[in-house]
């Protein structure tokens, strides 16, 4: 079974972070790896910066911009990679854009992901459909699990098609929003929670996008099997510096 | 047939599609299904129609360029879509997007704009209806077109700098999606160019095609055919050159000839000629021909011209590159800005300078004394005066 399964299969609320790799500077990826580790989180999601990143607010842009600055790169990533799985045993999921994917090859990328043990991916922009025509036999054949998000505006019948591609969890979107941290959820949000937990999908929500804080982490997991943070932990790292992973998910759970 | 045309699922060849994120997914579908039966219905032709006559001023002219013609021994003509309202053949465009957008019940216009003129024409038409608009402008943009900048304000448009990546054309777009991402309610995207995910390539085409449309007309009055031997235009996003080639994409009898802006040279570094120096990738929601680096980072083109500086292509245009159906060239920055004064002087016509690499061809080129050559006059020089008088020293 993948490393996601297994998790989701636990009997507990989870805890994702994602960081963006090659940030605050070019080899701290792995020093975060094992800090989040530690401190129990569920999962872990490596953003591979991008130039162009669409689906993301200033927070993760910036931090992107920076790790690109820093020099990182498709083969740094999977260098720094290398040897990981001897430290860190929570599912390892890449989030990236296709266009990088693209050029370094999607089989080679799949097959690197592979090796140096990680379990998923998630390409915000690469849509269910092409995935599901192209790549999902190419994904399967290294291991590799693909989430697919949901906002608040996707209707139920597209929701249903993407629970039936799904093996590993569906990444809901907060909000009508590119990524970035609030600090309180509304009524609005509350109702579509609830909403897409009664459709009964056979893949488990994680929700993503907004959540900064125990307040808005145990809103978001009330109604789902756990929540993703990002921006909150970059601004985290940026202010308190790489080593202090344990003040922020202490601050969470 | 082959169909150099876009395919049901938005395709042209192996480019097109709409790689977009799925926040996004409810806006452009809402647009896929709709467009093709709301730009197809008669009210919607006869108020489109009705504009471009009147307010936009069309159909615009064929000029048969004599002095040039005798010069270069050859046809020479042009369609002069300089003089549609507010300078250009964009507005063609945000026309058409306007009425589209206020039949879906929209009531916030976003677009994105690299030189302005873009942005100029989505105000212009947002004021015509009374439509709130914002405008996506990169940080260095709005510094380098302020007369652009202080026309739509006039026209009542909010501009907003875009202060991520290289602050240009390319992080405009990459802003304005991300608005639409988080108003996906109210709004509609007007973009400017035959770019982004599907249907926009294909329904900014269509848009555009009003100008081939005319001019099968007007060559058919003039010359008892109603196809060039070869049409030319430039080729920056692609919108101009979309709807000068359109309703001969099909046609075998005419030759068709892109021009893009080799900026300082091909190999320079600073260049825009995407077909030169793309790769395959996927930008603003498309699958095109885009310049980046070996790791798939988007890069940052440059001419001279800021409506030419885009690191990408239409889909459209990547097909006929790749299928050979068009010649593409690319023109430096000096042959363009030469033929700007060329232009001006020999046909007392004073072009963009997105326009002017067009026209530049006449020089790498021989043609034959009867062929007939068909040039879009994308837009006029009013809004390039400045860079002019840099370049001249007038």
């Amino acid at each position: 079974m993948n490393r996601i399964q297994s998790v989701l299969e636990q009997d507990k609320k989870l805890l994702s972070i994602y960081f963006t790799a090659g940030f605050p500077n070019l080899n701290d990826t792995v020093s975060i790896l094992k800090q989040l580790e530690a401190e129990g989180v569920d999962m872990i999601e490596l953003g591979l910066p991008f130039s162009d990143p669409l689906a993301d607010g200033p927070t993760i842009q910036e931090s992107s911009t920076q790790a690109l600055r820093n020099g990182m790169t498709t083969d740094k990533l999977f260098e720094q990679l290398k040897g990981v799985r001897k430290h860190v045993s929570v599912p390892l999921i890449v989030m990236g854009y296709f266009n990088p994917m693209m050029q370094y090859g999607v089989e080679r990328f799949c097959q690197r992901c592979q090796e140096v043990g990680i379990d998923g991916l998630i390409v915000p922009d690469l849509p269910v459909d092409v995935y599901h025509e192209k790549y999902q036999a190419l994904f399967q054949q290294y291991g590799l699990l693909n989430m697919f998000l949901i906002t608040p505006q996707t209707p139920d019948e597209r929701i249903r098609f993407i629970d039936e591609v799904s093996e590993g969890f569906i990444y809901m979107v907060s909000s009508a929003a590119t990524t970035g941290a609030q600090s309180s959820f509304g009524d609005a949000q509350a109702d579509y929670f609830k909403r897409i937990g009664a459709m009964n999908l056979n893949a488990k929500l994680l929700v993503g996008f907004g959540i900064s804080n125990a307040e808005t982490y145990n809103a978001a997991t009330a109604h789902s099997k756990g929540a993703i943070i990002g921006s909150a932990f970059i601004k985290h790292l940026e202010a308190k510096g790489v080593n202090s992973v344990a003040d922020f998910i202490k601050q969470i759970r | 047939m082959n169909s150099y045309n876009v395919n049901e699922k938005g395709y042209y060849g192996d480019f097109g599609g709409a790689y977009i994120p799925e926040m996004l997914y409810p806006n452009v579908e809402e647009l896929r299904q709709s467009y093709l039966e709301i730009t197809a219905q008669a009210d919607f032709k006869a108020e489109f129609d009705q504009l471009l006559k009147d307010y936009v001023g069309r159909p615009t002219p064929l000029y048969f360029a004599s002095r040039l013609s005798e010069k270069y021994n050859t046809k020479i003509y042009l369609k002069r879509e300089d003089l549609c309202h507010t300078g250009a053949h964009k507005i063609n465009n945000t026309i058409g997007q306007i009425l589209l957008a206020k039949r879906l019940g929209k009531n916030r216009i976003i677009a994105e704009t690299g030189a302005g003129q873009h942005g100029v024409a989505t105000a212009t038409v947002c004021a015509l209806m009374g439509i709130e608009c914002i405008v996506y402008m990169g940080e260095l943009d709005i510094k380098r077109q302020a007369p652009n900048v202080a026309r739509m304000k006039m026209l009542g448009a909010e501009v907003r700098s875009a202060q991520s990546g290289s602050k240009t054309l390319k992080d405009a777009t990459n802003e304005a999606i991300r608005d639409w991402i988080n108003n996906p309610v109210d709004t509609h995207y007007i973009i400017g160019s035959v770019v982004g995910p599907h249907p926009y390539p294909d329904m900014v085409a269509r848009f555009q095609a009003i100008i081939s449309e005319e001019c099968k007309t007007q060559l058919q009055e003039v010359e008892g055919r109603d196809y060039p031997d070869h049409v030319i235009a430039c080729v920056g996003g692609g919108s101009n050159a979309a709807g000068i080639y359109y309703h001969y994409l099909d046609d075998p009898r005419v030759n068709i000839i892109a021009v893009e802006a080799a900026g300082k040279g091909i190999d320079s570094g600073e260049s825009a000629a995407t077909s030169a120096l793309g790769k395959e990738g996927v930008i603003h929601g498309s699958k095109t021909l885009l310049m980046q680096t070996p790791d798939g980072q988007i890069t940052e083109p440059y001419s001279i011209s800021a409506g030419l500086d885009y690191p990408g292509v239409g889909p459209m245009h990547a097909h006929l590159y790749r299928s050979q159906r068009a010649e593409f060239v690319s023109i430096p920055d000096q042959e363009a800005m030469d033929w700007g004064l060329s232009l001006s002087q020999m046909e007392g016509i004073i072009p963009a300078i997105e326009t002017a690499h067009a026209f530049a061809l006449l020089d790498e080129r021989k043609f034959e004394p009867n062929d007939v050559l068909l040039f879009n006059c994308s837009g006029r020089g009013d809004k390039d005066l400045e860079t002019y008088i840099d370049y001249f020293k007038l």
